[in-house]
């Protein structure tokens, strides 16, 4: 497991999102409970936790999908909670959001599912430059062969590869990934991992990666935060957050090396 | 609220609790349906048209459902016809046979028969395909890459079923009315002719209006429903399973509500 060298070009003077206070229940149920965030440009920061302690919440909450109950979410300078739906989506059109399961649109082609983007959001372009966009977000992600094929005929591993380009499609400024890893066997995994970081450098991308996969957060992470009990307990280098003595920590930690 | 069972009075209690809770139950989804409703009237008018996917929403709804309305329609036609031969010719009447079966048709089945099959094709068909894409976060996929998905999805499948049952219905229409003629024909050796003049001097123009908005209001119906739970449809596979068997059931059921409503409605006006 190779351990990530630092993108030497994060800005840490540009917070490209910032979160303070965050807090999100469910009925009775408090899954953040105060969370304060930073991402800066150009950096990748994963997010690590246990299943169900509120990770892929949080970049709902970032994207819009849902709404915070409590607290300050500030993306590309715009406050989430207080846009109007139409300042919503030009915000969302700067934001990428690579689902666990893929989310292509099953009833459409690859081609089909990575230009519905573009009709709707790059309505200037030609169907050759189209056609060209769609080409080069294909080769980048290394499936320009499954251009004509439907989401059922492609492996799990593909699908991911797929949703990824779907995303990268409109050049955003912030990806989102939630579980990139999920499901997925290893060899496809450290192939997702170098993805993850190839969009980084060749898309000048900043991102968030949600995971519990401590492989990947080794692979793709700049910086690590470890989501514990709805608060952030631990951020740093992977090497640094696990040097912790907090038992939740080291159990997690053996829990995915060990066990 | 004490609910401890052990406590005198506090059946009752319970029981009131529990019925407090179905009703707001009820009044939320009441409010949740009103919301979808009012969403539709408000967005079908405003850019981007979906044009691409009505169309192709309705080649769906419309024109795959031929084959099965076919059928059903041209067996309703003769067998109704050949039941109902009986009981006029005890009277010597079976002549007004093309009458009788034209004012049932155009008036009641063609439209109702339309809607039932309808419902239990497209309806669980739009259930069950928006409660997949709810569950496989494909409507999220489409609002985080800020197309509006209720726009794409719903108002598309809703117009195309509106605009093809009524469609639909006149196309059902005609074939129970030859179907009806072939057995008129195989017994009473009626030609086609005498037939359909028959067939149009027994309706009024307000039956064909009233066929009409009834099977408006039908394909309404049923485009709203199966979109309603489909597209708020729980997560899980079960959701999926439950928006599809509820799309059919709930449609069915508004159907004959709607039937018995402007019956009642056009029956007061032909009084009038």
């Amino acid at each position: 497991m190779e351990a990530k060298k630092i993108n030497p070009n994060i800005d840490r003077s540009e917070k490209v999102i910032s979160i303070r206070g965050l807090k999100k229940a469910f009925d009775d149920f408090e899954v953040l409970r105060g969370v304060d965030l930073d991402l800066y440009k150009g950096e990748n920061l994963v997010v690590l936790g246990r299943s169900g302690t509120g990770k892929s919440v949080l970049i709902k909450i970032i994207s819009g999908l849902l709404q915070a109950d409590e607290g300050s979410v500030n993306v590309l300078g715009e406050e989430v909670g207080s846009l109007k739906p139409r300042e919503m989506d030009a915000l969302r059109l700067r934001i990428g959001f690579s689902f666990q399961n893929s989310a292509l649109y099953d009833s459409m082609t690859v081609r089909e599912n990575l230009e519905f983007p573009l009709i709707r959001h790059a309505k200037h372009m030609t169907e050759a430059e189209r056609e060209d966009t769609i080409q080069y977000v294909l080769e980048a992600v290394g499936l320009l062969q499954a251009i004509n094929q439907m989401p059922s005929e492609l492996s799990g591993g593909q699908r991911k590869r797929i949703g990824i380009a779907r995303t990268l499609i409109l050049k955003p400024d912030i990806m989102l990934y939630d579980e990139p890893t999920a499901g997925l066997d290893p060899i496809t995994c450290i192939e997702i991992n170098s993805l993850i970081n190839e969009v980084q450098e060749k898309f000048n991308t900043s991102s968030i990666i949600i995971t519990h996969d401590l492989t990947c957060a080794r692979a793709v992470g700049d910086r690590v935060v470890m989501l514990l009990d709805g608060q952030f307990q631990r951020e740093g280098t992977f090497e640094e957050v696990f040097e912790s003595n907090d038992e939740r920590v080291q159990s997690f930690y053996n829990y995915n090396f060990i066990d | 609220m004490d609910l401890d069972r052990n406590k005198p009075g506090a059946a009752p209690a319970r029981r009131r609790y529990v019925t407090t809770r179905r009703l707001d139950r009820i009044f939320v989804e009441l409010a949740n349906v009103y919301r979808f409703n009012a969403r539709f009237f408000k967005e079908m008018w405003f850019p981007p048209y979906e044009f691409k996917e009505i169309i192709k929403q309705c080649y769906e709804i419309g024109v795959r459902s031929l084959p099965l309305i076919s059928l059903t329609g041209f067996i309703i036609g003769i067998v109704f016809t050949n039941q109902s031969r009986p009981s006029l010719a005890d009277f010597g009447a079976t002549s007004l046979l093309p009458a009788l079966i034209s004012v049932a048709i155009i008036r009641a089945i063609g439209p109702l028969v339309t809607a039932l099959i309808a419902a239990g094709r497209v309806g669980s068909a739009i259930g069950a395909e928006l409660g997949s894409m709810r569950v496989t976060e494909q409507i999220d996929a489409m609002e985080v890459s800020a197309t509006n998905p209720f726009k794409f999805l719903v108002v598309s499948r809703v117009l195309a079923s509106t605009l093809m049952i009524p469609a639909l219905t006149m196309y059902t229409t005609l074939v129970s009315l030859l179907g009806g003629y072939l057995n008129v024909h195989q017994n009473e050796l009626t030609s086609l002719s005498v037939f359909f003049y028959q067939v149009f001097d027994a309706i009024t123009f307000l039956d064909i209006v009233a066929s009409s908005v009834k099977s408006v209001i039908f394909g309404y119906t049923i485009g709203m429903v199966g979109c309603y739970k489909g597209y708020n449809s729980s997560k899980g596979t079960e959701g999926v399973g439950k928006a599809a068997n509820s799309s059919v059931v709930t449609a069915m059921f508004l159907i004959f509500i709607e039937e018995l409503l402007i019956m009642q409605v056009i029956n007061a006006i032909r009084a009038f």
